[in-house]
């Protein structure tokens, strides 16, 4: 193997990849960043933009403590990108509301809510709020919902302008970015590995997969399970509205510029990560009434994007046992997480073990038989 | 600076930014517009700079206007009628008063 060869390659260029290669690049390791390039299914650009804790970790409070430390670390996490950067991610943190539209919902979200708060370390305060409690709070929200979750600890970003940060970020620190580069393999050689990627053959001490959907077949060849799939979102933006809606919900957002990002659904729909009028029209509808000013807004554009959805939902951090120095990392919360992905998880990439409080996350728990 | 490529066989009056203008029969509003020598559709709400018709092909949204009281429409997409209101679109779209505007759901 080359001497010159990178610490790090880390295989894919989204909001995953790019977290982790700009934070082990911050800690001072050579790093290689492997992007596809635009034919890829780019879960990152067609990202919602929400940084989400609430409700997340049901029956599984790792996930839950992992979601709200990474939301907590936002913050700076924002002003150091920019810092870093000068682009500014339109990091919000207003706090959200989970809107119900059936009281058999309301029920449900206030028991799961609750649940989640029992198990949970990391605190994380809610409200559950009433009809009428809800519209005294949220100005603006139609006569139909029945009630809502809130919880000050949700928040915003634009997703485009955290990826675009984080590259640039990661090539100023001296890491090396290839687009247009896909791996195809790779194989252990010397003290590391030997990639085979679209662009030629290349090398590196140790492998992060963070490749998105192609993680379940790269994963493979170190030996590891992560049986990703892609669940598709339905999105619509609307014209530019004067400002009218300063807080966050579970499917509606108003960004910095005025349009408003709106989308709820998810499908099992393969690998077409197209879109389908009776689920724009039933995203709308609903959008309508949950604002009802937004009958009015005109949809300027609409697109559908593929989630990396693991069997439970709850994200993989795995190394392999076959070939030491490679691991994978599957996640479909790739704007929350971004945090975490640049510094614990970084931390504990150079050290070189994933266990410990990273134990739950192991892609082995998807190896245990059902009784 | 534009010129008509035949003569205009019957007209109709809009009314833009108030000021009654009188254009082709069926033509298309963006060029409407220009030949008319409007100087100004909109003000982009991100910079504030002014704009005027661009692609003329639906694509660019720089050609947004208000039309009969709905802002942010496309002029290029859209015929002149007898007695069209075309206003400035200055920055956002804003739907705070929805009884003005009716329901045209």
């Amino acid at each position: 193997m080359d001497p010159k060869s990178p610490d790090f390659v880390v295989v894919g260029g989204g909001t995953v990849g790019a977290a982790i290669a700009y934070g082990l690049a911050r800690n001072g390791l050579s790093v290689m960043l492997l992007d596809e390039g635009d034919i890829a299914h780019r879960a990152a650009r067609g990202n919602f933009g929400n940084i989400w804790v609430q409700g997340k970790g049901h029956n599984n409070p790792a996930y839950a403590d992992l979601t709200r430390a990474a939301a907590n670390s936002w913050a700076s996490y924002a002003n150091e990108l920019q810092a870093e950067t000068e682009i500014d991610l339109h990091f919000r943190r207003p706090g959200a509301f989970y809107l119900c539209f059936t009281h058999e919902d309301f029920q449900k979200r206030t028991a799961m809510m609750r649940a989640i708060d029992r198990a949970a370390s990391v605190s994380s305060p809610f409200e559950i709020l009433d009809g009428s409690e809800l519209r005294k709070r949220l100005a603006g929200v139609g006569p139909s919902i029945v009630g809502a979750t809130f919880s000050p600890d949700d928040g915003t970003a634009n997703p485009l302008h955290l990826l675009r940060a984080l590259i640039l970020a990661f090539q100023r620190r001296g890491g090396a970015y290839r687009p247009r580069c896909k791996l195809l393999s790779f194989r252990p050689e010397g003290m590391g590995y030997t990639l085979e990627t679209t662009d030629g053959v290349t090398a590196g001490s140790r492998i992060v997969l963070a490749a998105g959907l192609a993680n379940k077949e790269l994963a493979a060849i170190a030996g590891i399970n992560a049986p990703v799939r892609p669940v598709r979102g339905q999105v619509l933006v609307t014209e530019k509205l004067a400002p009218f809606l300063d807080y966050g919900t579970n499917f509606i957002r108003q960004t910095v510029e005025g349009g408003c990002i709106i989308g709820e659904s998810s499908e099992e729909a393969g690998f077409d990560d197209g879109t389908t009028l009776p689920i724009l029209r039933e995203t709308a509808r609903r959008a309508a009434q949950a604002f009802p000013i937004l009958k009015h807004a005109r949809v300027v554009r609409s697109w559908g994007a593929l989630r990396i959805m693991t069997p439970d939902g709850i994200p993989v951090y795995e190394e392999s046992s076959q070939l030491p120095g490679v691991y994978a990392v599957s996640v479909h919360s790739g704007v929350t997480l971004a945090p975490f992905h640049s510094s614990a998880l970084v931390e504990k990439l150079i050290q070189g073990r994933l266990g410990g409080d990273l134990a739950p996350f192991s892609s082995r728990r998807f190896n245990v038989q059902k009784a | 600076m534009f010129r008509k490529l035949e003569p205009s066989t019957r007209e109709v009056s809009i009314l833009v930014s108030g000021q009654r203008v009188e254009v082709p029969a069926n033509a298309n509003l963006a060029c409407a517009l220009l030949a008319a020598g409007v100087q100004l559709t909109r003000v982009s709400p991100v910079s504030g700079a002014p704009r005027l018709p661009y692609c003329m092909m639906g694509v660019c949204f720089d050609c947004l206007a208000t039309i009969d009281g709905i802002p942010n429409r496309q002029t290029c997409l859209e015929s002149v009628r007898e007695g069209m209101i075309v206003e400035i679109q200055d920055g956002k779209a804003q739907y705070m008063h929805e009884a003005s505007l009716g329901d045209y759901e």
